[in-house]
C-alpha cells in the first residue's frame, strides 16, 4: 500500500480549519489567563452557553447563528464584567484568588453544565444555516463551509482584537495592566476598571466562539469539558497573552489533532491536546512566543 | 491532645460507627455509608495538598480512577485480596502524583491546577483505548456475595464498608499527624508565602512532592475497592467529574485549615447527596454541590469551621 498522500493533505487542511476555530475558543483565555492572570477555567462553559443561545434563537426565529453571536456580544460583555466584579470583591481584594478563586470558577463551570443538563437534557443540539452541508472542492481537497466560515471569522476576530489592543487607549491600558498593575495605578488609571473591561471582552468572545462551535458540531452540555484542556494547552503553548502565539499554537494543535484522528482514530484526539500541555509545561513553560 | 491519644480516639469512634451500623442491620446503610466514607478519604487527601499547601488539584477523579483501574487490572491478571489491592493502588497512584508534581510544581501554582485537569483527560483516553481493562465498554468485576471469616458468613458490602472505614481512619490520623509535625509547618509556610519560605531555607519543592505523593496515594486507595463495590467499572463512572468537584467542595465547605473541616464537609455533603439522590434526582444533587461551593467560597471563605470559630470569638466579652 502506498502512502495515502491525498488523505494526509486533506487531514492537514482540515486541521488548519479546525485550528482557526480554536483561535476563537482560546482568544478569551489568552486575555483572561494570559494577560490578567485570572485562571478562568469556566471559559468553555460560557462558550457552551453561547452555543445554546445560538441554538435557541436559531430554532425559534431562524436567525443565523453567527448573527446571534454578534447580537450576544454586549450581553456576554456585561456578564463577564459582572463575574469579574464578584471575583474581584470576593477573592482578588482579599488575596485569595489562588485557592478560592479557582474553586469559584470550577463551581461556575459545574453549575452552568448541570443547569444546561437540567433544562435541555443531554441530547445533542444543532443549528440550521445555508452553509452547513455544502462543501467547496478543489481537485481532491475538501473545504466544508461549516469549517471554513468559522475559521475565517475567527481569524477576523483575532485581527480586530489585536488592532484594538495595539492601537486604542483602552487596549493599551489592558496590555499595561498585564505588565505592571502597580505602575498603571501610579499613572492614575484604575487597574480594576481596566481589568473589568478586559474580562468582559474575554467573555464576549465566548458568545461568538459558541456560535462557531454549534455550527461546526452538534453540542451537548458536557462538550465544554473537552475544551478546557485545549484552550489552556493552546494558551500556554502560544506563550501567555501573546495573540500571534495563540494563532500558531491553535493551528499546530488543530493539525496534530486532525492527523491523529485520521490515522489513529478519533478516540485518541482528546489526549493530544493534553499531551501537548503536559509536555509544554514540563519543557518550555514560556511557550513558543513567550516573553 | 497527644497524637497517640488522638489515633486511639479516632479508632474508637470508627469502631462505634461500625457497631451502630451493625445494629441497624440494613444493607442500604452500608451502601450509602461506603460512599460517604469514600468521600471522607478523598476530601482529606485533597486537603493535604489543597488546604495545607494551597495547591489546587482538579484531578482527584484521575487519581481515584488510577486506583479503581489498577484493581480491575489485577483482578484480571493476578487476583489479590482487597486490602492488598488497596496497597498496590496507593503505590501506583502515589507514583502518578509524584510524576505529576515533578513535572509541574516548579512552575506557578495555577499551572499545576491546569495540568491536573489535563491529567484526568489523558488518563481517561488511555483507559478508554485499553482493551485489557475493558476499554470504553467497561469491565465486570464479579465479587462474592458473602465472605467467609472463621466460619461466619459476612455480607461482602460490610467487608468493603469496614475497609473504607479503616482507610478513612488512617487518612484522618495522617492528616492530623501532619498538621502537628515539622512537615505541617513546612506546608503552612508554602501556603502563606512560598517565596519567603524558599528564601528562609524551606525545601519547598521536596515538601510539595511529599504532599502530592501522599495525597495521590490516598485518593488511589479510596478508588481501589470501587470496582468491587459497583461490580462493574467503565471509564465515565471512574473519571466522573463528581469526584473532582466533591473532593474540592467538601474541604472548602467544611474548612481547609485542619483535619476536621474535610471530615465535616464530607459527612454533611455526602449525606445530603445520598438523600437527594434517593428523593430528588442525581443531576440535582450535583447542582447542589456546585451552588454550595460557590456560595461558601464567596460568603464563608473559611468554611463551617471558620464560621463557628468566628461566632465563638464574637461571643466572648
Amino acid at each position: 500500500m502506498d502512502f495515502p498522500l491525498e488523505l494526509l493533505i486533506n487531514a492537514i487542511i482540515a486541521g488548519v480549519l479546525l485550528g482557526g476555530f480554536y483561535i476563537a475558543v482560546t482568544v478569551g483565555i489568552s486575555i483572561s489567563f494570559g494577560m490578567l492572570d485570572i485562571v478562568n477555567i469556566a471559559h468553555p462553559a460560557f462558550i457552551i452557553l453561547g452555543s445554546y443561545l445560538a441554538y435557541i434563537v436559531n430554532s425559534t426565529f431562524g436567525l443565523d447563528p453567527v448573527l446571534v453571536g454578534l447580537l450576544m456580544l454586549p450581553v456576554f460583555y456585561a456578564l463577564g464584567a459582572a463575574v469579574y466584579q464578584i471575583y474581584y470583591v470576593s477573592f482578588e481584594k482579599r488575596g485569595q484568588e489562588a485557592l478560592r478563586g479557582l474553586a469559584f470558577f470550577f463551581g461556575i463551570l459545574f453549575i452552568t453544565e448541570v443547569g444546561l443538563i437540567l433544562v435541555f437534557g443531554v441530547d445533542y443540539r444543532y443549528v440550521d444555516a445555508p452553509y452547513i452541508g455544502p462543501t467547496l472542492r478543489f481537485a481532491f481537497v475538501d473545504l466544508p463551509y461549516r469549517m471554513l466560515i468559522p475559521c475565517v471569522l475567527s481569524l477576523l476576530m483575532l485581527v480586530v482584537l489585536q488592532a484594538f489592543l495595539s492601537h486604542t487607549y483602552i487596549g493599551r491600558a489592558i496590555k499595561a495592566v498585564s505588565q505592571d498593575q502597580g505602575a498603571l495605578a501610579l499613572m492614575a488609571a484604575n487597574p480594576v476598571a481596566i481589568k473589568r473591561i478586559a474580562f468582559g471582552i474575554s467573555i464576549a468572545t465566548a458568545a461568538l466562539a459558541g456560535a462557531f462551535l454549534v455550527i461546526i458540531q452538534p453540542v451537548e452540555p458536557s462538550v465544554g469539558r473537552e475544551y478546557i484542556g485545549r484552550v489552556f494547552a493552546i494558551c500556554v503553548l502560544g506563550g501567555l497573552g501573546s495573540l500571534p502565539g495563540t494563532v500558531i499554537a491553535a493551528m499546530l494543535l488543530g493539525v496534530v489533532e486532525s492527523i491523529t484522528a485520521t490515522f489513529y482514530g478519533p478516540s485518541w484526539a482528546p489526549a493530544v491536546a493534553f499531551g501537548f500541555l503536559l509536555l509544554t509545561l514540563a519543557f518550555r513553560p514560556a511557550g513558543i512566543l513567550g516573553r | 491532645m497527644q497524637s497517640r491519644t488522638f489515633i486511639l480516639v479516632t479508632i474508637a469512634v470508627a469502631a462505634a460507627v461500625f457497631a451502630v451500623a451493625q445494629l441497624v442491620s440494613n444493607n442500604y446503610l452500608f451502601f450509602a455509608g461506603y460512599t460517604v466514607l469514600q468521600f471522607v478519604v478523598l476530601a482529606t487527601a485533597w486537603n493535604i495538598l489543597g488546604g495545607y499547601c494551597g495547591y489546587v488539584n482538579f484531578g482527584s477523579a484521575a487519581f481515584f480512577a488510577v486506583g479503581a483501574y489498577s484493581s480491575v487490572f489485577l483482578h484480571k491478571a493476578y487476583p489479590l485480596p482487597v486490602p492488598a489491592l488497596i496497597l498496590v493502588a496507593g503505590f501506583i497512584a502515589g507514583i502518578v502524583g509524584f510524576g505529576m508534581g515533578y513535572l509541574t510544581l516548579r512552575l506557578r501554582g495555577s499551572f499545576f491546577a491546569i495540568a491536573t485537569l489535563a491529567l484526568a483527560v489523558v488518563l481517561q483516553t488511555l483507559v478508554t483505548n485499553w482493551d485489557f481493562v475493558g476499554g470504553s465498554r467497561g469491565a465486570y468485576v464479579i465479587r462474592p456475595n458473602t465472605l467467609d471469616v472463621f466460619g461466619y458468613q459476612i455480607p461482602y458490602i460490610e467487608y468493603l464498608f469496614l475497609q473504607m472505614l479503616v482507610l478513612a481512619t488512617i487518612a484522618i490520623a495522617t492528616a492530623r499527624t501532619i498538621e502537628r509535625s515539622r512537615l505541617g509547618y513546612g506546608f503552612a509556610t508554602i501556603r502563606d508565602d512560598e517565596l519567603a519560605a524558599e528564601a528562609a531555607g524551606v525545601p519547598t519543592l521536596r515538601l510539595k512532592l511529599i504532599a502530592t505523593t501522599l495525597s495521590g496515594a490516598l485518593m488511589g486507595m479510596a478508588g481501589a475497592p470501587f470496582p468491587y463495590y459497583l461490580g462493574f467499572l467503565q471509564p465515565q463512572s471512574a473519571f466522573a467529574l463528581e469526584y473532582a468537584v466533591n473532593s474540592i467542595a467538601m474541604p472548602m465547605i467544611g474548612g481547609t485549615g485542619s483535619w476536621i473541616g474535610p471530615l465535616i464537609g464530607a459527612v454533611l455533603l455526602g449525606t445530603i447527596q445520598q438523600v437527594a439522590t434517593v428523593t430528588i434526582s442525581s443531576a440535582v444533587n450535583v447542582l447542589i454541590v456546585g451552588v454550595l461551593l460557590v456560595a461558601f467560597v464567596i460568603i464563608a471563605p473559611n468554611g463551617i469551621v471558620g464560621f463557628v470559630q468566628n461566632l465563638m470569638r464574637k461571643g466572648r466579652p
